[in-house]
């Protein structure tokens, strides 16, 4: 329960982080998302077993702040951490080479939905253009920011969730 | 009596030696002789003088060492203070600059009525380009306000909560506005582009538009009031086989440094969203 409430907490302090300084560190058009970091590393940890609600409570924030059609981050962090949890299962003890790549597919996953939300609701964004501006240089800054991140939240993790030690 | 006569002898002699001496004296001609036996003393002075000096200075070190750290920590306390206060003043100052231009703007647009307003932030999502400002509905603010600075338009209120509103700005890319061009007064629309720049869309063919020309909003379309300036062509795109002609556009607001805005409070935008036929 604790590890569910703390997640409010944190990103709310993140999504203020992401919309007033993240927001200004541009690479061309493209921006890190510490909020989908925060989801994968979170969901990337072996005894964490809130990675469901935090990425509930991480779409609803995200849905708050931005102006995207409702629920698309939600869809899309959900279906992030479906991927993060696939991949933890079948990768053996290599979690922060794991990070880099979900990162990597975490921004083309969020960037998918949220330019098919755009486009379906009717605004003329050109794919191409939006590929080349935003997601690719997206994905480079959010490999930077991953290893920070991924130290951060795999702390709180073990903080939370200690080791059991069979005596 | 010759006792006495040869004591004042003695007495004559010594009184016309000193008084030769004196003499001599006053006549600068003991000078050399007086160096020989006062200049050792007055080396000797020196040398003692110093050395009770330098003495005296190692006893008093360690009191004028921690006076003078205490001073210098009290002036690094003061410089940094001052320092401090400085960025304050120049911050204050910016701020006074960018009220004033926006009360002068305010003077010389007396039909609308103002509300000013802070940026707090920006979108999260990088494929949209709006702006959060403190203000909200408890302060008046509706959606579909104008929203604009000194310079000129900014964009819209597109949501709005009891405390803030977001801002959709003209750069954005489903944004789009009916403008007109002088000095042709050619009509055409502003539509924002993924870049977060601007471009003129929909110009007729026959209309002299040059790099230079003004754009101003020409309130068709019931969205926005007449008259807002919003950039001056850059540079203008024909061919003959297009429909329309294009432009590029420089808006005059800069959206990378924008801090404190004006919705304007007394503008209703019409909706005749009804009042088109449906098929």
């Amino acid at each position: 329960m604790l590890a569910t409430l703390i997640s409010i907490p944190i990103f709310g302090i993140l999504i203020v982080l992401q919309s007033t300084l993240v927001n200004h560190l541009t690479l061309l058009q493209g921006t890190a998302d510490i909020i989908l970091l925060t989801v994968i590393a979170w969901a990337l940890h072996q005894r964490v077993k809130t990675a469901w609600q935090w990425s509930i409570i991480a779409g609803l924030v995200f849905t708050f702040a931005s102006a995207l059609p409702f629920g698309v981050s939600l869809i899309a962090y959900l279906t992030i951490t479906a991927i993060t949890r696939f991949m933890r299962r079948h990768t053996w003890r290599i979690p922060l080479l794991t990070m880099l790549v979900l990162a990597f597919i975490g921004t083309v996953v969020m960037h998918g939905f949220s330019l098919t939300a755009i486009k379906l609701s009717g605004n003329p964004i050109p794919v191409m253009d939006a590929i080349g501006l935003i997601t690719l240089p997206s994905i480079l800054l959010n490999l930077i920011f991953a290893i920070p991140i991924f130290a951060i939240f795999n702390d709180l993790a073990n903080w939370l969730y200690p080791e059991e030690i069979e005596v | 009596m010759n006792t006495t006569t040869s004591r004042s002898l003695q007495t004559i002699v010594l009184v016309l030696i000193v008084l030769g001496l004196i003499g001599l004296a006053l006549g600068g001609y003991l000078t050399p002789l007086s160096r020989i036996f006062v200049n050792p003393i007055i080396q000797a002075q020196a040398w003692i003088t110093s050395r009770y000096q330098a003495v005296q200075s190692i006893l008093s070190a360690s009191e004028d060492t921690q006076l003078l750290r205490q001073r210098n920590a009290e002036l690094e306390a003061e410089v940094s203070r001052l320092q401090t206060q400085i960025i304050e003043l120049e911050q204050q100052l910016s701020e006074t600059k960018i009220l004033s231009a926006l009360v002068d703007f305010a003077r010389a647009n007396p039909e609308y009525r103002y509300q000013a307003a802070t940026v707090v932030a920006t979108d999260p999502s990088p494929f949209l380009q709006y702006v959060i400002i403190n203000i909200g509905s408890d302060d008046g603010i509706r959606r579909g306000m104008p929203v604009v600075t000194q310079q000129g338009l900014v964009g819209r209120i597109s949501g709005v909560t009891a405390g803030a509103a977001r801002v959709q700005l003209i750069t954005d890319p489903n944004s789009s506005i009916n403008v007109r061009i002088e000095p042709s007064g050619a009509l055409a629309m502003i539509v924002g582009q993924i870049t977060g720049d601007i471009s003129l869309e929909m110009i007729p063919q026959e209309a002299d538009v040059n790099a230079g020309d003004l754009v101003l909003t020409s309130g068709l379309g019931g969205g926005f009031p007449a008259n807002i300036i919003v950039g001056q062509v850059s540079g203008v795109r024909k061919r003959d086989l297009d429909l329309f002609q294009r432009a590029s556009v420089q808006p005059v607001v800069d959206f990378s440094k924008i801090s404190i805005v004006l919705v304007i409070t007394n503008f209703k935008p019409i909706d005749y969203g009804p009042l088109i036929p449906s098929e």
